[in-house]
């Protein structure tokens, strides 16, 4: 009974403790780097900056990172992607799940095999390139339709096969069309998983850096990590720790922001898949 | 609860095609609308064309790419020259030969192991220790979430600048003994593999924990109270009761950072661009690294060598996870 009162009155204290050594630490680092002057930053510790340069870093950050047109770049790659595997991918599982046939059972792994199989990089450049999508924005988002297609089926055939196939028929002896059934009575209960799945898509393909050095390296159309990366690798030697870090903080934010807002539906909708 | 029955009803049949029969016909009788019907039945209500923009999709990009990549790892397809021949096994014996292949396959499969490993040990702690749902755990959890959104390149980055020699880790490490420490912890050729997989497990242990945590609260709460009417410590409902029934969270951890990290490169990019002397080159940076170099066949066959190896991953060890899943649950 003392040791269990004695854990109680720890853990917190505990809890705190692994919260500032652990993920405190390194953030820390982070955002008090990005306000240092270019001397003090190269060597960047855990030390107060003697001078403050918030605004200069971050300025700079912005213009010479182009922080602008890498968000730009961001938006016009995520939101479609986004947008596109959700309604495509929610769709087809919708069929995937009421279909029984082996035809159907095919489809479905071939559906998520994505999620497991890495897509081959080199050859996708080729695809691209017969294609005339190789460096733009259109072919990223191609891609990244091509790359998480797989989550979204994945997340939406589990959680339609839940659902009553009941509500659907009661529609459809009314006299509904498949697409109206699908529209009226499926998509509005699929909305936690599409939150989900929203989530998850929108994460990866925000961060992804790899395979679009692949795609729009070279090209006009940049995202934010490649941005990031331009940045980091200026000069190979003498790394600029305080803009580096002031385009790191400027790029997570809006991530960050977001998840403080819908921090409990993100949290609920993340574990809801993976967890049956 | 699911209506969706894997028998076929015994329906009224009207002929011989069991999906002559129509769904009023099911209804009259009080047979609920199973999905498993006629085919007939099913085709017309969940129509083919759902599928086709994902699937149209999946092929050009994903299968095509994937199908491009087993014909031109055989060509000798480069920046230095028009045209593409093929070449047969050259590219494999190529790189076969200079035992690139070998070891950094052998550097991916340590890296992929690793973090599979510490990231799942990292994430079932936390969850353990930030399992119940006082005001402080929650907050906690919330912070170990951060790093999950941030992006790994960025996370590459600030540990590169909290690792180096005179970084700040270095300086806490000389604070607390009293002399000046600098361990060059991203340049030892043995154990800088282990430092970057654990910033990659440090990025991403709050997903894990997360996923233990539900999996933790979805245990049922009488079969606890049975165990501790067993006379159960809590080390042994951990370890008896609650790890077995964690299985599918276990499985779907595993799975997606193990077969995850074997497609990773940003971390590693970004902490040791693969140094130092190249014992910390993924696959992916070698490919980055010989598509920059306008070796696109040699990136191509390398490529292709991780897909198979995914795959011959992929097939056993989630059969494993499942037939252990099978065997606790």
């Amino acid at each position: 009974m003392n040791v269990k009162r004695l854990t109680r009155g720890v853990q917190p204290i505990l809890a705190i403790l692994a919260c500032v050594l652990i993920i405190g630490i390194p953030l820390y680092l982070l955002v008090i780097t990005s306000f240092k002057s270019d001397a003090e930053a190269q060597v960047p510790d855990l030390s107060l900056p003697t001078t403050w340069h918030i605004v200069e870093n971050y300025g700079r950050a912005i213009s010479d990172g182009d922080v602008l047109g890498g968000l730009f770049g961001s938006l016009l790659v995520t939101v479609p992607s986004v947008f596109g595997v959700l309604v495509l991918g929610s769709a087809a599982s919708w069929v995937l799940a009421r279909r029984s046939s082996k035809v159907m059972g095919l489809l479905y792994s071939v559906g998520i095999s994505g999620i497991i199989l890495p897509p081959a990089v080199v050859t996708m450049v080729l695809t691209l390139q017969s294609l005339g999508l190789d460096g733009s924005a259109l072919g990223m988002i191609g891609v990244y339709m091509g790359m998480f297609m797989a989550t979204a089926i994945f997340f939406t055939t589990g959680f339609v096969r839940n659902i009553p196939v009941e509500l659907e028929e009661a529609a459809r002896i009314d006299g509904a069309s498949p697409f109206t059934v699908y529209l009226r009575v499926v998509l509005p209960l699929l909305r936690p998983v599409i939150a989900t799945a929203a989530i998850l898509v929108t994460l990866s393909v925000w961060n992804e850096v790899f395979y679009a050095f692949f795609v729009l390296s070279g090209s006009g159309a940049s995202t934010l990590p490649l941005n990031l990366f331009n940045v980091a690798s200026q000069s190979e030697y003498v790394k600029n720790w305080n803009l580096i870090f002031a385009y790191v903080v400027l790029m997570s934010i809006p991530m960050v922001v977001t998840f403080i807002i819908a921090q409990r539906r993100i949290v609920a909708g993340v574990t809801a898949g993976a967890v049956k | 609860m699911t209506v969706r029955t894997d028998t076929p009803e015994p329906g009224p049949l009207r002929g011989r095609r069991r999906g002559g029969t129509t769904r009023r016909d099911y209804r009259r009788i009080g047979v609920p609308d199973a999905s498993r019907r006629g085919a007939t039945a099913q085709r017309s209500a969940y129509p083919a064309w759902f599928l086709w923009p994902a699937f149209a999709i999946l092929a050009v990009f994903f299968l095509l790419p994937t199908v491009l990549n087993f014909v031109y790892a055989f060509t000798n397809w480069s920046a230095y020259h028009d045209g593409v021949d093929f070449v047969g096994w050259q590219n494999f014996q190529a790189l076969l030969g200079n035992g690139d292949v070998l070891i950094a396959l052998r550097t991916t499969l340590i890296w992929a192991l690793l973090v599979a490993v510490l990231q799942n040990v990292f994430g079932f702690a936390l969850a353990l220790f930030f399992e119940r749902d006082s005001r402080i755990n929650r907050t906690s959890r919330a912070i170990f979430f951060i790093p999950v959104l941030i992006s790994p390149l960025a996370i590459g980055y600030i540990f590169q600048a909290l690792l180096k020699p005179d970084g700040a880790l270095n300086g806490m490490l000389g604070g607390l003994l009293g002399e000046t420490v600098s361990i060059a912890w991203l340049g030892d050729t043995t154990w800088t593999i282990v430092v970057v997989s654990i910033v990659q497990s440090w990025k991403w242990m709050g997903l894990s924990m997360l996923i233990y945590l539900a999996g933790l609260k979805s245990i049922p709460e009488d079969v606890l109270e049975a165990a501790k009417i067993d006379g159960a410590g809590w080390w042994r409902t951990l370890r008896s009761v609650r790890f077995p029934l964690l299985a599918p969270a276990v499985t779907f951890n595993v799975a997606t950072a193990l077969l995850g990290s074997m497609n990773g490169f940003d971390t590693v990019q970004a902490t040791t661009k693969g140094g130092p002397a190249g014992t910390t080159e993924v696959l992916n940076i070698f490919i980055y690294r010989t598509f920059g170099q306008g070796l696109y066949a040699q990136a191509t066959t390398m490529s292709l060598i991780l897909f198979l190896v995914v795959i011959l991953l992929a097939f056993p060890i989630i059969w494993a996870l499942r037939r252990r899943e099978k065997q606790l649950l």
